[in-house]
């Protein structure tokens, strides 16, 4: 299971990334959400989601192993064991792995809660098998 | 202070100081947010008979609890001062992303004061607030600012600015922000250049503490859950406002060639299903909105991109103007948007002028030899950058239709189209006696948004004078104008209908104070009467005479469309004020009794 993204859907209104730092943090404060909007205006006027695709590069890339696999075969991140070292930021393909020291005192990334598909009016995001992704 | 940024920043810009002070939980209480406090503050400290475009004028920048929040549309912000287009209250609703970063910069409300020496931009990150010079940016458009100052400090900070509108003083000036909102009414732009504050740019890094977090979160997906699950949420993302301008133009509420009639026979080219196959590329929401009207515009007639037009632009620049053509409605909603003038203003000054000079009010002498005709996209090209630039003609249409009318005569106040001198937005009311009374009476001006009764009128019969319409007028007054003040989009439960019940535990949850909407209809009646009570304040003998509608609307019927011949009798217009000001515990002449402003806690402040 994955998030996936549609970026002609998405209207920028950031929704997602209440709902996100909301579960992952209990806080409401975008700036601590796993998943990104890049606005490109005025020109060409276009939204990109940028979404965590699971694909483990970040738990390779962890010294200490705080990047672990659950049950459902989400990467989290264990904060207890995070040290900040940020090994895990430049490793992503979608840029999406989070350290701001200023925020809070772990990485975090996408678990997969599903909160960001609840918020989504536009139906932009969605959450599916990795095979049955194009259906 | 759970819900809030928990801060008032306070700017005086002619001695470049920034302070702080704690937001005080007796305003919270009173007047909630957004809205309320803006009328709160204006009314403590603005010195009656202030200047608007002086420094003793304020501008209140306000978030609300609901602003930056798990909310749907929680994303409206609001600009009050005094108007420089009526002399009375303003108070103008931004959307965008503006008020979000004002909650997580750890803010309630922005006060400017004063009026800086030369041009500022205000920084605002976090904790940091300061005042920079501005000087290379002043002349600039409002969309070449925001890109300037996104280069230069980052995507994540949010910039609201002004134009040469603004700058030039124009009365209908607006403030623009994330490529194409404004805050566009009762020139809240002007007041901004008056100051010599040429922008803002702020972010914040801050979570917004809440009541009860669980609460909340279940609150909050409930009202998302509840837009997606409504039936009305696919159309409205597809068209958003430009869904009713085929309704209007059927119903005889599109105004056409200022507000002559009620329907256009081009109107079919301004069409929501037509502007998004033409011209529309992307959705674009405000911020956390499932419903998303801003539709973001390419026209490749002219190579460029604007966010919009939204129904009252197309309105007015269109219809009003006697353009058909999307694409030029567009191309307009673009210049005003860079230049940073209402579209909705400026739309009926042109047709005011325009209408002058069929009428031979204003002849080729007063226009630099342009030739004034509905239909002409040149003269409305034209006519909006000399308004913005104060040039020609435009010296006087920047001045608002009551002022150019008083000044040029020869009856040319009979179609000035305005109530206290601000310029009618987009419904024709010539037959919606509900819609004509809400106009007469909103507290910034002839402005829809606080009681969007027209179709009731037609639901309960358009041409009928009777209490159940004022009753129904009132209620909306006082209830639609609370989504402002707490900080969210009233057109979810408008456009979607959704329950507004469901808003009522994430309201308690997120400040841990019960309210019931009744509390919170008697909020904004508290609100209501002090917008009035300034009104008077500032206006020698203000009174009934200020509610009287649009003489075109009681003299002048169309001859064309669903309306043809149809008027509202000047006698139905006393009428309805006579029963307005009974409900609302007003005196004869429309001031709140003492009875009044005792039972809603304003003895005191009057």
């Amino acid at each position: 299971m994955r998030l996936y993204a549609n970026n002609d859907k998405c209207s920028g209104c950031r929704a997602c990334l209440v709902a996100c730092s909301l579960n992952l943090f209990r806080e409401t404060n975008p700036k601590k959400a796993a998943l990104r909007i890049l606005a490109h205006f005025p020109e060409p006027g276009t939204f990109e989601v940028k979404v965590c695709t699971q694909c483990g590069d970040c738990a390779e890339a962890c010294p200490t192993g705080a990047i672990k696999l659950n049950d459902r075969g989400v990467h989290y991140v264990e904060a207890a064991e995070c040290n900040l070292c940020e090994a895990c930021v430049p490793v992503c393909p979608e840029g999406v792995m989070f350290v701001r020291t200023a925020l809070a005192d772990t990485a975090w990334k996408c678990d997969l809660c599903g909160d960001c598909v609840s918020a989504c009016g536009t139906d932009a995001l969605w959450v599916a098998e990795e095979r049955t992704a194009a259906a | 202070m759970n819900g809030y940024g928990g801060t008032i920043l306070r700017v005086n810009l002619t001695e470049g100081r920034i302070t702080r002070e704690r937001t005080p939980d007796a305003v919270a209480r009173d007047f909630l947010g957004g809205r309320g406090f803006g009328v709160h503050f204006l009314f403590q400290e603005v010195p009656k008979g202030a200047d608007p475009l002086g420094p003793e004028n304020t501008l209140i920048i306000s978030s609300g609890p609901f602003a930056g929040m798990l909310i749907p549309g929680g994303g409206k912000c609001d600009f009050t001062c005094k108007s420089p287009l009526t002399g009375g209250y303003a108070s103008a609703s931004l959307g965008g992303l503006f008020t979000a970063e004002i909650k997580y910069a750890g803010l309630d409300s922005i006060i400017l004061e004063g009026s800086s020496p030369r041009p500022v931009l205000l920084f605002i990150d976090g904790d940091k607030a300061e005042l920079r010079d501005a000087s290379s940016l002043w002349g600039k458009g409002t969309i070449t600012v925001e890109r300037a100052l996104k280069e230069e400090f980052g995507e994540e900070f949010q910039i609201a600015s002004i134009g040469p509108g603004g700058e030039n003083l124009v009365s209908f000036a607006s403030i623009n922000h994330d490529w194409g909102r404004q805050a566009g009414r009762g020139g809240v732009g002007a007041v901004m250049g008056a100051k010599r504050l040429k922008a803002i740019a702020i972010h914040g890094t801050r979570s917004v503490p809440v009541a009860d977090v669980e609460a909340y979160r279940a609150a909050g997906l409930a009202l998302f859950k509840a837009c997606k699950d409504a039936p009305g949420l696919k159309p409205w993302q597809s068209y958003g406002t430009t869904i009713v301008t085929s309704w209007c133009d059927e119903v005889g509420a599109l105004p056409t060639r200022n507000f002559r009639a009620g329907s256009f026979e081009g109107a079919a080219g301004l069409y929501g299903p037509v502007m998004r196959e033409k011209i529309v590329i992307t959705d674009k929401g405000c911020f956390s909105c499932p419903s998303p009207c801003g539709k973001y515009s390419r026209m490749r007639r002219f190579g460029t991109y604007v966010e919009g037009p939204e129904y009252e632009t197309i309105g007015l620049i269109g219809s009003n103007l006697g353009i058909s053509d999307i694409e030029v409605v567009a191309q307009a909603n673009l210049l005003c948007d860079e230049l940073g003038i209402d579209t909705i203003s400026t739309g009926n000054a042109i047709g005011w002028a325009i209408e002058c000079f069929e009428r031979g009010i204003l002849t080729l002498a007063d226009t630099d030899g342009l030739e004034l005709r509905f239909g002409d996209s040149q003269v409305v090209f034209t006519l909006i950058e000399k308004i913005a630039r104060r040039e020609g003609l435009g010296r006087l249409l920047a001045e608002g239709v009551k002022r150019a009318s008083a000044k040029v005569g020869q009856g040319s106040d009979r179609f000035a189209i305005h109530v206290k001198g601000m310029e009618q937005s987009a419904y024709a009311t010539h037959s919606a006696t509900a819609m004509l009374l809400s106009y007469m009476t909103c507290d910034v001006g002839a402005h829809h948004n606080r009681a969007w009764a027209i179709t009731y009128d037609l639901q309960v019969g358009r041409d009928r004078v009777v209490p159940e319409k004022v009753a129904r007028v009132i209620w909306l007054q006082n209830f639609r104008p609370m989504f402002d003040v707490l900080g969210a989009c009233r057109l979810q439960w408008v456009e979607l209908d959704i329950d507004r019940e469901l808003y009522v535990p994430a309201l308690e949850a997120i400040t841990g104070v019960p309210r019931t909407w009744k509390d919170l209809e008697t909020v904004g009646e508290r609100i209501w009467n002090l917008t009035r009570l300034f009104w008077a304040r500032e206006n020698d003998g203000f009174g009934r005479e200020w509610d009287l509608p649009p003489p075109r609307f009681y003299e002048d019927p169309p001859a064309t469309g669903p309306t043809a011949g149809q008027i509202t009798s000047l006698d139905d217009v006393q009428r309805l004020l006579d029963m307005y000001y009974e409900q609302r515990g007003w005196t004869p002449d429309g001031l709140p009794t003492p009875q009044t402003l005792s039972r809603l806690g304003l003895t005191e402040v009057a």
